[in-house]
């Protein structure tokens, strides 16, 4: 082979050695290939490993990018209860409050800080823009990296609703949960103590201090209490022990005597239950009256009678043991075991040992039973829609579980009422409406020494309706400077203010 | 079997010589087509309209582009025009992305100032290219020139150190880095004395473990003052110009005499280099260990460091980039207009931006082998070979360090990156490549080798 810019060339080497034009020609091609390296490699990091980088939790671009254009809205009814206001930092927007506290267990909080919860959390997509169904055209969008303007989020609360709960909950510490029955629309969503989610949306120093001050409050005002805290429900679980009883027909008549004895010995034990009231110190009561006066040795006896397995699969209808209960914010499981002796059944029937429930799901109790035992699921968004005000997305209503049928549903509706017009639940009564309720006092702390839950489920309707009610409430007040903390006293004005406030509209 | 073609070089037909002007004005009159284009980019892209200073900012570059053509037409009517354009296009892109930082940083404007540097550099190639009528001239100062690039170096000592480097010469609000223009003199310096001396190191010396050293008298300045340089910029911890100078030295050996154990040489003393420094300095170490593990402080809870955010720049841009102008590359911070600009590139331009930014480094450097390969006198070759060679390295090292390929040595982006010394003497760079070419490619009959 005959070399290039050998001896025999002009430029060649002397002595055989390649000349510059061939040495040149290598180390040309070699400086080249330096450069194809560097592309090889902008590849491999722009394209192979781009994901990857573009989610690495110290990558700020995906912050950036969410807070670069105003955040889509939360509505309550046709109001915003959010907004964005330019911040000239590095973020362009900061999210507001327009009534932080009063929304904060619904809306939860987006903070350049400190992330995104309750619905600012799992309705991100829609609301910082990100959702592809926002795209006109999602594959050219895609491609030209077209950000959405952000989309709006319809809530089902309903305003009303929403401002009695949290003007009854006042300074005490406590949750409302209200459900329209029929649809499982959540028409309250109440916290209390609350907090102001706009006080440390940015990135200040002032941001920081409300956080950090958030943080270390031991009254803890950014635990939802309604979806996430899990209470002793007392006596309010009777309503689902009396409806497990007449489904399983330990019971087929509620004015028929039970059978009860009193006194009622926990089974396996030398311990007697105790009732709060001597009108339940006799034996063979019927079903409504042991409701009316909430009498502890009738339920505790009917729960054991109807069987570990009933009771199981009727709390289970209700929503506890769930521990997926998406609204789509998630819900803390409620819980009512599924392995126990018939003493723990006696105790968990009336609500007590291990079982707990959130306010919502003892709400989905109150709903299931006035919407003739259909329990619907609970939802918290009534529709997504784009800045334009088109739909994304409607939400409709779905059955979470026929958990009675109508019959028993109906007996349990006049168990509820009956309480309400004869028994503990009187300051639920709404003159001009049919109420149905349960009042519950749940003992809690070591021998009893904490102040009791007062609780109160409850639904209403105008009087002489045949139709479902059209609210359905829970409320629990953990922690109340009042003298008598019962059910009844506490919890059942309040569970009347909110079914007032959706009656009255 | 090569009987034809050999009979062809032996005796080329005389063909009509093609000048290509009209091409180079085309071309030189689409760069900065590109330019304005980007810079309304960013004006679209940031404020929603075009930049009230488009058409100033146009006409400025459009001036000194053809100026610069102007010239070339006039005393260099036979230079490669492919040159003049890349060298255009690369300046204004740089303008463009500098202009782009400057917006997220509007307390610190760059760009004004890299335009003046820019005219400046124009200036400076209308000089080289009107009074350099003959390259073989520069051969005659390699000496005094290297001395001049020494003291150069050395003069940085005496000024305060910047971000740990003693590598800037400040006078007043002025600002300059001396190793930009020593590369310069160092090429001239090393084509000179190889080109008279290659076949002494090439062909004597003793011959030592299969490999055939020359002897010290031959090599002993060359590499004296190579040391002298390396040492010089060791010491003022500029790694990314010694890492330059020696790979220059190394290619411009090897090219010179061709021996192949130059270049094995080279990489062994650059290892044992290397690795000295590495575990001397704290300053390199902790460099070699973001290149290992560049989300390495990030999983130790100490933040990303540059070079992941360089990382984090570029895979946001993706394969088209995010446009202009949108990208997040300020968040790199500190050097994000100097050593990080190609990060700025790859996030607003894509890969695909990157990738034609590094063919046109890549037609720059082999644009610039090929007038070395063209040429016949020793020192001319070696002298284009050597420039084109700085430029290919400078793009490799620093391009190299932002892109987590190597450890990161800070250099600047030759054309693209803010800094009046390092634009200037790319400017000086294309002007001898384009007066060279101009003799190479010129087909009167050819002078006799030198």
């Amino acid at each position: 082979m005959p070399r290039r810019g050998g001896a025999g060339s002009p430029a060649g080497g002397p002595q055989g050695l390649p000349g510059i034009s061939t040495t040149g020609r290598r180390a040309g091609t070699f400086c080249v290939l330096l450069i194809v390296a560097l592309a090889a490699q902008a590849t491999r990091v722009q394209v192979f490993q781009a994901k990857e980088l573009d989610h690495n939790p110290a990558n700020q671009r995906l912050t950036v990018e969410r807070y670069s254009q105003p955040r889509g809205n939360i509505l309550v009814g046709h109001d915003t209860v959010t907004g964005s206001v330019p911040t000239g930092g590095r973020y362009d927007y900061r999210r507001t409050y327009t009534d932080g506290p009063l929304y904060a267990a619904v809306t939860g909080y987006s903070s350049q800080t400190y992330g995104n919860t309750q619905l600012e959390g799992t309705e991100d997509d829609v609301l910082s823009g990100t959702d592809p169904r926002l795209a006109g055209w999602a594959l050219w969008d895609a491609i030209a990296r077209k950000q959405n303007p952000g989309g709006d989020v319809y809530t089902t609360i309903d305003k009303a609703a929403q401002q009695a709960a949290m003007k009854g909950l006042g300074s005490q510490k406590g949750a409302v949960a209200a459900i329209e029955p029929a649809t499982g629309r959540i028409l309250a969503l109440a916290s209390t103590p609350s907090y102001d989610p706009g006080s440390f949306a940015g990135t200040s120093a002032a941001d920081q201090q409300a956080w950090d001050e958030l943080q270390a409050d031991t009254n803890q005002p950014m635990l939802n209490r309604a979806l996430r805290q899990i209470y002793p429900p007392g006596s309010t679980f009777k309503v689902v022990t009396a409806a497990a009883a007449l489904a399983a027909g330990t019971v087929t008549d509620i004015d028929a005597p039970t059978g009860a004895p009193y006194p009622y010995v926990l089974p396996g034990t030398t311990t007697p239950l105790v009732n709060d009231t001597p009108v339940c110190n006799r034996p063979n009561l019927s079903l409504d009256t042991a409701m009316i006066y909430s009498c502890n040795t009738v339920l505790g006896y009917l729960g054991v009678r109807t069987g570990l397995d009933t009771m199981v699969s009727t709390a289970r209808d209700f929503g506890f043991n769930d521990a997926k209960l998406d609204i789509p914010v998630r819900a803390a499981r409620s819980n009512f075991d599924t392995e126990m002796n018939e003493s723990q059944l006696a105790l968990s029937s009336i609500g007590q040992f291990d079982t707990a429930a959130t306010p919502l799901v003892m709400a989905m109790v109150a709903a299931g039973v006035a919407n003739n035992g259909t329990v619907m699921y609970p939802q918290l968004v009534d529709r997504l829609t784009r800045s334009d005000g088109t739909a994304v997305q409607v939400m409709e209503p779905r059955t979470y579980r026929q958990a009675l049928t109508p019959a028993v549903a109906a007996q349990v509706q006049r168990l509820m009422t009956d309480v309400v017009e004869k028994g503990t639940g009187t300051n639920a009564r709404i003159r001009g409406a049919t109420v149905g309720g349960k009042t519950g006092t749940a003992q809690q702390g070591v021998d009893n020494s904490g102040t009791p839950y007062a609780w109160f489920i409850s639904w209403a309707k105008p009087a002489g309706s045949g139709e479902v009610p059209p609210v359905a409430v829970a409320v629990v007040i953990a922690d109340s400077d009042a003298t008598d903390v019962t059910g009844g006293g506490l919890a059942a004005p309040i569970a009347r203010a909110v079914m007032q406030a959706v009656l009255g509209g | 079997m090569a009987t034809p073609s050999a009979v062809a070089r032996s005796t080329p037909r005389p063909r009509p010589v093609r000048t290509r002007r009209n091409t180079e004005l085309a071309l030189v009159l689409a760069a900065v087509l590109i330019a304005v284009l980007g810079y309304n980019e960013v004006g679209v892209n940031i404020d929603g309209s075009v930049p009230s200073g488009a058409a100033g900012y146009g006409a400025a570059l459009g001036v000194l582009a053809l100026l610069a053509h102007g010239v070339i037409r006039w005393r260099a009517p036979y230079a490669d025009p492919l040159l003049l354009p890349i060298a255009i296009l690369l300046n204004g892109v740089g303008l463009v992305v500098i202009y782009r930082l400057d917006r997220a940083t509007p307390r610190s404007e760059a760009a004004p100032t890299q335009l003046l540097w820019s005219t400046l550099g124009v200036a400076l190639f209308i000089a080289v290219v009107l009074s350099l009528r003959d390259h073989k001239r520069l051969q005659r100062y390699a000496y005094s020139g290297a001395l001049v690039a020494l003291v150069l170096l050395v003069l940085p000592v005496l000024f305060p150190p910047v971000y740990g480097s003693r590598i800037w010469i400040t006078v007043g609000p002025l600002s300059f880095q001396p190793g930009e223009f020593a590369k310069i003199l160092l090429a001239v310096f090393f084509a000179a004395y190889l080109a008279v001396h290659r076949d002494a190191l090439a062909l004597t010396g003793r011959r030592i473990w299969g490999v055939r050293l020359p002897v010290g008298r031959v090599l002993g300045p060359v590499l004296l003052i190579w040391a002298a340089f390396v040492g010089v910029l060791v010491l003022e911890t500029d790694l990314g110009t010694s890492l330059l100078f020696f790979g220059l030295f190394v290619i411009m050996l090897y090219v010179a005499t061709a021996r192949s154990g130059w270049i094995a040489i080279g990489l062994l003393l650059a290892a044992v280099g290397a690795a000295g420094v590495g575990w001397l300095s704290p300053h390199v170490h902790s460099r070699v260990t973001d290149w290992l593990d560049p989300l390495g402080s990030i999983e130790a809870g100490r933040g990303a460091n540059q070079i992941a955010q360089s990382l984090f720049a570029f895979a946001w841009g993706g394969l088209l980039g995010t446009g202009l102008g949108n990208g997040h590359s300020i968040l790199i911070g500190f050097a994000a207009k100097s050593d990080f600009i190609l990060a700025t590139v790859g996030e607003e331009l894509g890969l695909t931006g990157l990738i034609a930014l590094f063919l046109l480094y890549a037609l720059l450097v082999s644009r610039g082998f090929r007038t070395g390969i063209a040429l016949t006198d020793p020192f001319g070759r070696l002298l284009a070979i050597g420039l084109a060679a700085i430029v290919g390295i400078q793009v490799f090292v620093v391009a190299g360090g932002v892109l987590d390929l190597i450890p990161l040595t800070g250099m600047t982006l030759p054309f693209i990156a803010q800094g009046g010394s390092s634009v200037v003497t790319n400017w000086i760079i294309v002007a001898l490549l384009v007066r060279m070419s101009d003799v190479a490619r010129r087909p009167a009959p050819r002078p006799e080798e030198a």
